[in-house]
């Protein structure tokens, strides 16, 4: 493997909690906690976690748009983090938001929305026209569309435009946040297409956000699974799939709703959770997911668990993956991978 | 399906006034929904699902929409033929409706008994009935504990920030409850909320249908959704039902070209999944294809889909309105 395009190291991120007489400091929310993940050129790492997990807050991070509380963001190997905000956001970094509707102003033509990062770039005038005309080609509008507004296109459409706008900079790096939750299964297949065309094609490299573990199955090379802003399991899309070791990436897979029996035949069979993420702002003590884990024990409350290797390339952060877990009192991990495997 | 379903729409069409122009939008939807199953109308943004379970509700404003012909028989009695003050009776006591986004259905400014209570009086006083604020609190806490919400006194004190999005969605399927209805609609629910929390309310709705003897009509986009938790599905394009069948028939043999190509965009957990998509778009509703709404779209339209297709029998109880069945079938 060449080295990696971008390196996460040890982020953190937490909020001062305000309140009181004064609004003075009560305490902190620890939105992210100690997440580290690489990925190399030309690869899609899937960011996967409900809602409060943490995911745009990564997102933010890494675009510059939120100071980091600890950590590094190594792009090239140079460190975005020290610089300041708005060179952090320079051309390198690049994302696509979820609703294509309120991330283009109404009052712009679809032209000069696509311009306005050109003349960023300080494109010579006339250029700027036969540049819109490109960026349309590669998202597969045709150039008239630059005389358009946006309550002229269809949901699909804008967001094909929010791409075209993202690419105007030839970024590196695009993060691509739930970029096709808000349109139907039809044209989501047809998004996806054509960013990983784009992908192929101009050698990009995509965080993507989304809730969607079966979209995310089939975009993603690499997840990394985020509970109350902690990556409690990462590895190559395959083997998380077909192997999940983290009983919270398992109740999570055990949850999608499927279309087919091969599909329900290779979920793993674990109970509905019961309850719902708890608040960010009182975070439970030891591993955060022993409030819901059906598996959790003795030492689940106490400590918490350190990344285990289950391969090179894939881990777990569970006091069940420990060596000596069974001697603690859990289940042993044998169980565990014997319900995997179905 | 035995028995004379609680809920039939029998040849409904509805149209639009825009702009000087008319819309023809539903054209033809006929569907069943009898006591103990959970039925699904399944389709895209766009198909006329919304603009069904509106003309079923009779919260369809008229104008701008027309109600062209149908019947909506609701317990063996035409909806559309009683007088208003009748069918008011009916809205919100027999039939009642969850709604989609627990973030705005509710008010943020009253507390959840607040707000239950309220509903809960126009209820009784529709149906005659007379109950106490002390009655009113608890049928108010009962139902709270039949959406399995820990602490009913707590929650109903709580105002809407205080609680979570499936706490507020469960709150919603509360008071539909309320007034103790045959007939529940629930639209998109759970949608908005993370596939666990999902999870959990899609085995609520399921435990009412079956411990209740509810009707359910639950209107979605979600396949994987209507798999998992519905009876019976009607799919719908274009203002048409295209397809329908028991849930097991329609994922093992779908039979209508769009409902093949819909499936066929749905990513597969299982990796295999060829995003091709469906080119074209939705017709113009101001002037639709005379015959089968798909046929543009569709690769195996001929001259035939020129003219409008009827149900056809692909199994018992598994119909498609499609004139080229025999190639579309795998």
């Amino acid at each position: 493997m060449s080295a990696p395009l971008i390196e996460i190291i040890g982020l953190s991120k937490a909020f001062p909690l305000r309140g009181g007489l004064f609004g003075g400091i009560r305490g902190d929310v620890k939105a992210v906690s100690d997440v580290s993940f690489s990925l190399a050129k030309g690869d899609v790492f899937g960011l996967a976690g409900e809602s409060g997990s943490g995911k745009s807050t990564i997102a933010r991070m890494i675009m510059g748009l939120t100071h980091p509380s600890a950590g590094a963001i190594l792009l090239d190997g140079l460190d975005l983090t020290g610089l300041p905000l708005a060179l952090a956001r320079s051309k390198a970094v690049q994302m696509v938001f979820q609703n294509p509707g309120s991330s283009l102003n109404p009052r712009r033509s679809i032209g000069q929305s696509i311009a306005v990062p050109l003349e960023a770039r300080k494109i010579a005038r006339a250029d700027v026209e036969r540049g819109v005309a490109r960026l349309l080609d590669m998202v597969q509008l045709p150039a008239d569309f630059s005389t358009r507004y946006p309550h002229e296109l269809s949901g699909g459409q804008k967001q094909r435009i929010a791409i075209a706008r993202a690419l105007a900079v030839e970024p590196q790096l695009i993060i691509l946040d739930e970029p096709t939750s808000a349109l139907d299964v039809s044209v989501q297949a047809k998004i996806i297409e054509l960013l990983n065309e784009l992908r192929r094609s101009l050698g990009l490299t995509y965080i993507f956000i989304s809730h969607d573990l079966s979209l995310m199955r089939n975009f993603a090379s690499r997840v990394g699974v985020l509970y109350l802003g902690r990556l409690v399991e990462e590895g190559p899309t395959r083997k998380l799939f077909e192997a999940p070791a983290h009983p919270y990436t398992r109740s999570l897979l055990a949850a999608v709703p499927v279309i087919s029996a091969e599909e329900e035949a290779i979920k793993p069979k674990a109970p509905i959770v019961e309850g719902e993420i708890p608040s960010p702002m009182n975070q439970p003590p030891g591993c955060a997911f022993h409030t819901r884990c059906p598996l959790a024990f003795g030492l689940c409350d106490q400590q918490n668990p350190e990344a285990y290797w289950l391969d090179g390339d894939h881990f777990a952060r569970c006091h069940l993956l420990a060596p000596d877990a069974a001697s603690l009192g859990a289940k042993p991990i044998e169980t565990l991978k014997r319900e995997n495997a179905g | 399906m035995t028995g004379e379903p609680l809920l039939s729409v029998r040849g409904l069409s509805v149209d639009f006034s825009t702009y000087g122009r008319r819309s023809q939008v539903l054209r033809d939807v006929s569907l069943d929904v009898p006591a103990h199953r959970h039925v699904a109308l399944v389709g895209e943004s766009g198909c006329g699902k919304s603009v069904t379970m509106r003309t079923i509700m009779g919260i369809l404003p008229t104008p701008p929409a027309r109600i062209v012909c149908g019947q909506i028989l609701f317990d063996g009695r035409d909806l559309l033929a009683m007088r208003p003050r009748e069918r008011e009776r009916l809205r919100g006591t027999a039939m009642s409706m969850v709604f989609q986004d627990p973030m705005t259905s509710l008010n943020p400014v009253f507390t959840i008994g607040d707000q239950m209570a309220t509903i809960l009086k126009y209820a009784d006083r529709r149906l005659g009935r007379v109950r106490g604020r002390r009655g009113r609190m608890a049928r108010i806490f009962e139902v709270l504990g039949q959406v399995r919400m820990p602490d009913p006194e707590r929650i109903a004190r709580s105002y809407p920030i205080m609680l979570s999005g499936g706490m507020r969605q469960r709150v919603l399927i509360a008071m539909a409850l309320l007034s103790e209805p045959r007939l529940l609609i629930a639209d998109e629910p759970g949608t908005a909320l993370d596939v666990t929390t999902q999870a959990q309310i899609l085995k609520l709705l399921k435990d009412l249908v079956e411990d209740r003897g509810l009707a359910l009509l639950m209107i979605t986009h979600n396949l994987g959704v209507v798999r998992e938790a519905a009876d019976y599905v009607y799919v719908m394009y274009a203002g048409s039902v295209v397809e329908h069948a028991p849930t097991a028939d329609l994922f093992a043999r779908p039979s209508h070209p769009y409902t093949h190509a819909l499936i066929d965009c749905v990513p597969k957990l299982s990796g295999d999944t060829a995003f091709r998509g469906i080119d074209g778009s939705l017709p113009d509703y101001t002037a639709p294809p005379a015959g089968c709404r798909f046929s543009p779209r569709c690769v195996l339209a001929t001259a035939l889909c020129d003219r409008p297709p009827s149900d056809r029998p692909v199994s018992e109880g598994h119909l498609a309105a499609c004139w080229h069945l025999a190639e579309a079938a795998p």
